[in-house]
C-alpha cells in the first residue's frame, strides 16, 4: 500500500478519471490479478492436453521423459526462484524509495532470467541435433513408441510458449529500469513495478509445474 | 466487524441537484475534433462509437453473405456459386457474424458507451488499454480480410480438424485473426470488471447496480474465463498447420474429438458472451418504458451470473455424436436443461415487471417485446436440443440453424437494436423517426418469422445443414426462407436510412427523453467530455419510479468532479467513495 504523505505527495502519475493514487493503485493490481487468471486458463488448456495424451499413453510419458535433463531442469527451477526472490526485493526497494536497489534488483532478475533463457536455448539445440524436432519433423529413433512425437509437441509448446512469457518479462523489466533511471518511481507510485512482480512470479510458478510434469516422472 | 466498520465510516456529504443543460454547447462530439484526435483517443465515449461504425461495417458484409447464401438456395444445385464458393461464402457469413459481429457488439460497443456513465465515473480504469483493444480488434479484422483474398476459408467458423488442418484455404491468416481478437475480448472484459469493482459513484452499492452492469460483469468473467482457452486452441491449430504438431490430427497419433472439447469449451460460452449483455439491456428497457420498478432485481442479477457459471459445464451438449460416452452424454445433457431454469426466471421477472406498469411502446420497447418472442422460442428449442435423444436425430439440421438464429438473431440482435435506440439520443443528441422505426422493426420481425420458423419444418423433416444442394421436396420452404430473408434485408435498409437521417437532420433530442431514472440519463445528451460536471451521488435504486426525479440528479455540492485541482475538501469525499467501494 502506498502511504500519501499529505503535503509532500507527487501527483504527476494520477490519471484524471482516479479520485486518488490508492484507487488508481488498487484498480491496476486488480487488473493484474484478473490478467493473471487468463494467463491461468491459457496455459490450463496445454494442461489439460497433457493430461488426456497422459492418461491414454501413460508408458509414453515415462519412456520420452527421459531423454529431458534433470540436472538443467533444476537448475533453471533454481534460477527462476531466485529471480522471483529478487523482483520481490525490487519492490521493497520502490516501497522504502531506494531508486538504486530497484534498478540492481531489476539488473539481477533480467540477468536470472537471461541464464534461464541460455540453458533452454542450450536444452533446445541438444534436441534439435538428435533429432528431436516439433511436430512432423520429429526424426528420433531412441523412443520406442509410436507417438513420441505427440509428447514432444506438448512439451515444446508448453515450455515454448513460457519461453515467449519469460522473453515478454525480460522487456517489461528494461523498460522498468529505464523508467527508473528517469526517476519515475518513489514510495507514492511503483504500480508498474509492482504489477511486473506480479506478473513475474506467475511465470515463475508455471515453471515450477511444468518441471515436475515434463522433467520428474521416470 | 464488518457492519461495525461500516457504521464508523459513514461520513456526511454535502449535495445538490444538478439538474443536467438541456441544450449543451460543449460535449463529446465537438471538444477534440478531427480524425487524428478520434484515432488516438482514450474517451470511452468515443472508441465505443469507433467500435459501433466497425461492427455496423461487418453486420452488412455478414448480412450481405447471408442474402447471398439464401438466394443461392431459392433452388437446388448450382444457381450462381459454385459448391466450394457456397462453403466459403457460408463460413465467412458465420464467423464475421459472431466473432466480428455478435460478440463485440454490445459489451464493447454499447458497452464501453454506457458503463461508466452508469457507474457516474469519468471512464473506464484503464483508457488507454480500451483504445488498444479497439485496434486489436482492427488487426484481428485486417487478417480475417487477408484470409478472405487469399484463398478464403471453408471449414465453416467451428474450424474442426481434421479438415481445418488439410484443406487448401488460408486458415491460418483466418484463425490468427480470430486468435488475435480473441485478445481484444479479453482486455474488454479485464476493464469493465476492474472499472466496476473500483470506479462505482459514491452511494451506487452493488445492490443499486443497473441490471445492465449485472449482465455486463457476467458477460466479463466469461470473457476472461473462456477466451484464453480459445486463444490457445487456435494457436495448436496454427501450429498444427505450421508444423504438423499432431496433437489434434489423426494421421500424426492425434485426437479430433479432443480439438472439439477445446473448441466448445470457448465457444458454448461465447454463446452466453452473446446473450448476456442482451439481458441486461432488455431489463433496462423494460423498466423504463413500464415506467415501473423492475420485479426481482436479485433473481435477475443472480440469475446472470449462474447462467455465467452453468455456462462453463455444458460444451458437451455440442458432441453428443462425437463418440462421447454415453455417461458423458447424460451428464451434459442434464447440465444443458438446468440452463433453462435462470432463463426462465428472467422471462417471468420480465413479465412481471410489464405487468400493471405504463407500458409506452415506443422502438426501444417494441425490440425489446421482440425479444421476448423470439428469444424463448430459441430457449425452448434449445431444450429440445438439449435432450439426448431428439439431439440424435436433429444434430446437424436446419433445426440447430434455426434455434442457433433465433436466440442470437432473435436474441441478441434484438436486444441489441433496442439498446441502440435506447441509447441513440444519449449518443448523438437527436432523435430518429419514430414511424418508420417501428415500421423497420415490423418488417423485420416478419422477415424474420419467416426466414427461420421453415427451416424448423425443414430441419426436422431432415434437411442437413450447411448443404449446398437439396431434394426438391425441400424447395418451397427454402424459397419461403429466402423471401423471409429479402424482407428482413429491407427492414434492415430502412433502419440504415432513418438512422443516417437522424445523424444528419435528426430533431434535438432533451437529456432524457424517456424519463429513465438511470445514471446515465442524468447528464447532458451528448454526453459532456467527461460524463459529469459533478460527481454523482447515488441514494436509489435505478428502477425507483416511484420516487421523484429529484432524488435521481444529486451530486457533491462542493467538488467539481475534479475538473478544478485536489483541493483540500476533496479528501473527505474521496475516503468515503473508497470505502463504500
Amino acid at each position: 500500500m502506498s502511504q500519501p504523505s499529505a503535503l509532500e505527495e507527487k501527483l504527476d502519475h494520477l490519471q484524471h478519471h482516479f479520485i486518488d493514487s490508492d484507487q488508481q493503485f488498487e484498480a491496476s493490481k486488480m487488473g493484474m490479478w484478473v490478467f493473471l487468471v487468463t494467463e491461468i486458463l491459457f496455459f490450463g488448456g496445454l494442461f489439460v492436453a497433457y493430461i488426456a495424451y497422459r492418461t491414454w499413453y501413460p508408458e509414453l510419458y515415462m519412456l520420452a521423459s527421459t531423454e529431458l535433463n534433470t540436472f538443467w531442469g533444476a537448475v533453471n527451477t533454481a534460477v527462476l526462484i531466485g529471480s522471483s526472490l529478487t523482483v520481490a526485493m525490487a519492490i521493497r526497494s520502490a516501497q522504502l524509495n531506494q531508486i538504486k536497489g530497484l534498478i540492481i534488483n531489476l539488473y539481477i532478475t533480467i540477468a536470472l532470467a537471461c541464464v534461464f533463457m541460455v540453458i533452454k536455448f542450450f536444452e533446445y539445440s541438444h534436441k534439435f541435433e538428435i533429432g528431436i524436432l516439433p511436430g512432423s519433423y520429429y526424426s528420433y529413433e531412441g523412443i520406442a513408441h509410436e507417438k513420441a512425437n505427440i509428447f514432444f509437441s506438448i512439451y515444446y509448446m508448453m515450455t515454448g510458449l513460457h519461453g515467449v512469457h519469460v522473453l515478454i518479462g525480460i522487456g517489461l523489466m528494461i523498460w522498468l529500469v529505464v523508467k527508473a533511471k528517469k526517476n519515475v518511481f518513489h514510495s507514492g507510485y511503483y504500480t508498474p513495478v509492482e504489477i511486473t512482480g506480479l506478473y513475474w512470479h506467475l511465470v515463475d510458478i508455471i515453471w515450477i509445474f511444468l518441471f515436475p510434469l515434463l522433467y520428474l516422472i521416470d | 466487524m464488518a457492519t461495525n466498520e461500516a457504521t464508523t465510516s459513514i461520513k456526511k456529504l454535502q449535495v445538490r441537484r444538478f439538474k443536467p443543460d438541456e441544450n449543451p454547447e460543449k460535449h463529446y462530439l465537438n471538444e477534440e475534433t478531427g480524425i487524428w484526435a478520434w484515432m488516438t483517443t482514450v474517451d470511452h465515449k468515443k472508441i465505443g462509437l469507433m467500435y459501433l461504425a466497425s461492427i455496423t461495417v461487418f453486420f452488412f458484409i455478414g448480412g450481405m453473405l447471408a442474402l447471398l447464401l439464401r438466394t443461392e438456395l431459392l433452388s437446388p444445385a448450382r444457381s450462381f456459386m459454385d459448391a466450394d464458393v457456397y462453403n466459403q461464402v457460408f463460413t465467412l457469413h458465420g464467423a464475421i457474424m459472431i466473432f466480428f459481429f455478435l460478440i463485440p457488439s454490445v459489451p464493447a460497443a454499447l458497452g464501453n458507451f454506457v458503463l461508466p456513465l452508469q457507474l457516474g465515473a469519468k471512464d473506464v480504469a484503464f483508457p488507454r488499454l480500451n483504445l488498444a483493444s479497439y485496434y486489436i480488434y482492427v488487426i484481428g479484422a485486417l487478417f480475417t480480410i487477408f484470409a478472405i483474398f487469399t484463398g478464403g476459408v471453408d471449414t465453416g467458423w467451428t474450424f474442426y480438424t481434421p479438415y481445418s488442418a488439410t484443406t487448401s484455404g488460408n486458415v491460418m491468416a483466418m484463425t490468427f485473426g480470430v486468435f488475435v481478437l480473441g485478445f481484444s475480448s479479453i482486455l474488454t472484459g479485464l476493464n469493465f470488471i476492474v472499472t466496476i469493482h473500483k470506479l462505482r459513484a459514491p452511494g451506487l452499492t452493488w445492490n443499486k447496480l443497473p441490471l445492465n452492469l449485472w449482465g455486463l460483469y457476467a458477460t466479463s468473467l466469461i470473457q476472461v474465463l473462456a477466451t484464453p482457452v480459445l486463444a490457445i486452441t487456435l494457436l495448436l491449430l496454427t501450429m498444427e498447420r505450421l508444423l504438423g504438431i499432431g496433437i489434434f490430427d489423426p494421421n500424426l497419433g492425434g485426437d479430433p474429438v479432443l480439438y472439439q472439447h477445446f473448441f466448445w469449451f470457448y465457444s458454448h460460452p461465447a454463446v452466453y458472451i452473446m446473450i448476456v449483455p442482451g439481458f441486461g439491456i432488455i431489463s433496462e428497457v423494460i423498466s423504463t418504458f413500464s415506467r415501473k420498478v423492475i420485479f426481482g432485481y436479485w433473481a435477475i442479477a443472480l440469475s446472470s451470473l449462474a447462467i455465467a457459471f452453468i455456462g462453463f459445464l455444458v460444451w458437451g451438449h455440442h458432441m453428443f455424436t462425437a463418440g462421447q460416452s454415453s455417461l458423458a452424454n447424460m451428464v451434459f445433457s442434464f447440465l444443458t436443461f438446468l440452463v433453462g431454469i435462470p432463463t426462465g426466471i428472467k422471462i417471468f421477472n420480465w413479465l412481471a415487471t410489464m405487468y400493471k406498469g405504463s407500458i409506452d411502446l415506443k422502438t426501444p420497447m417494441l425490440y425489446a417485446l421482440v425479444f421476448l418472442f423470439l428469444f424463448t422460442i430459441g430457449g425452448f428449442t434449445g431444450i429440445m436440443l438439449g435432450a439426448l435423444s431428439v439431439d440424435i436425430h436433429l444434430h446437424d439440421t436446419y433445426y440447430v440453424v434455426a434455434h442457433f438464429h433465433y436466440v442470437m438473431m432473435g436474441g441478441m440482435v434484438m436486444a441489441f437494436l433496442a439498446g441502440l435506440h435506447y441509447w441513440w439520443p444519449k449518443m448523438f443528441g437527436k432523435m430518429y423517426n419514430e414511424f418508420w422505426a417501428r415500421i423497420s422493426c415490423g418488417l423485420i420481425f416478419v422477415g424474420f418469422n419467416m426466414t427461420f420458423l421453415p427451416q424448423f419444418v425443414m430441419g426436422a423433416q431432415g434437411m442437413p445443414r450447411r448443404y449446398f444442394n437439396y431434394i426438391d421436396q425441400f424447395q418451397p420452404f427454402h424459397q419461403f426462407s429466402t423471401m423471409g430473408a429479402y424482407v428482413m434485408g429491407i427492414g434492415f435498409f430502412i433502419m440504415a436510412g432513418y438512422l443516417f437521417h437522424s445523424l444528419r437532420k435528426g430533431e434535438r433530442s432533451g437529456s432524457n427523453p424517456w424519463g429513465s431514472r438511470a445514471l446515465e440519463w442524468q447528464t447532458s445528451s451528448p454526453v459532456p467530455l467527461h460524463n459529469f460536471e459533478h460527481t454523482p451521488v447515488i441514494i436509489n435504486g435505478p428502477y425507483d419510479y416511484h420516487k421523484p426525479m429529484s432524488e435521481f440528479q444529486l451530486g457533491i455540492a462542493t467538488s467539481h468532479n475534479g475538473h478544478d485541482h485536489h483541493a483540500g475538501d476533496n479528501t473527505d469525499i474521496s475516503k468515503t467513495e473508497k470505502e463504500q467501494a
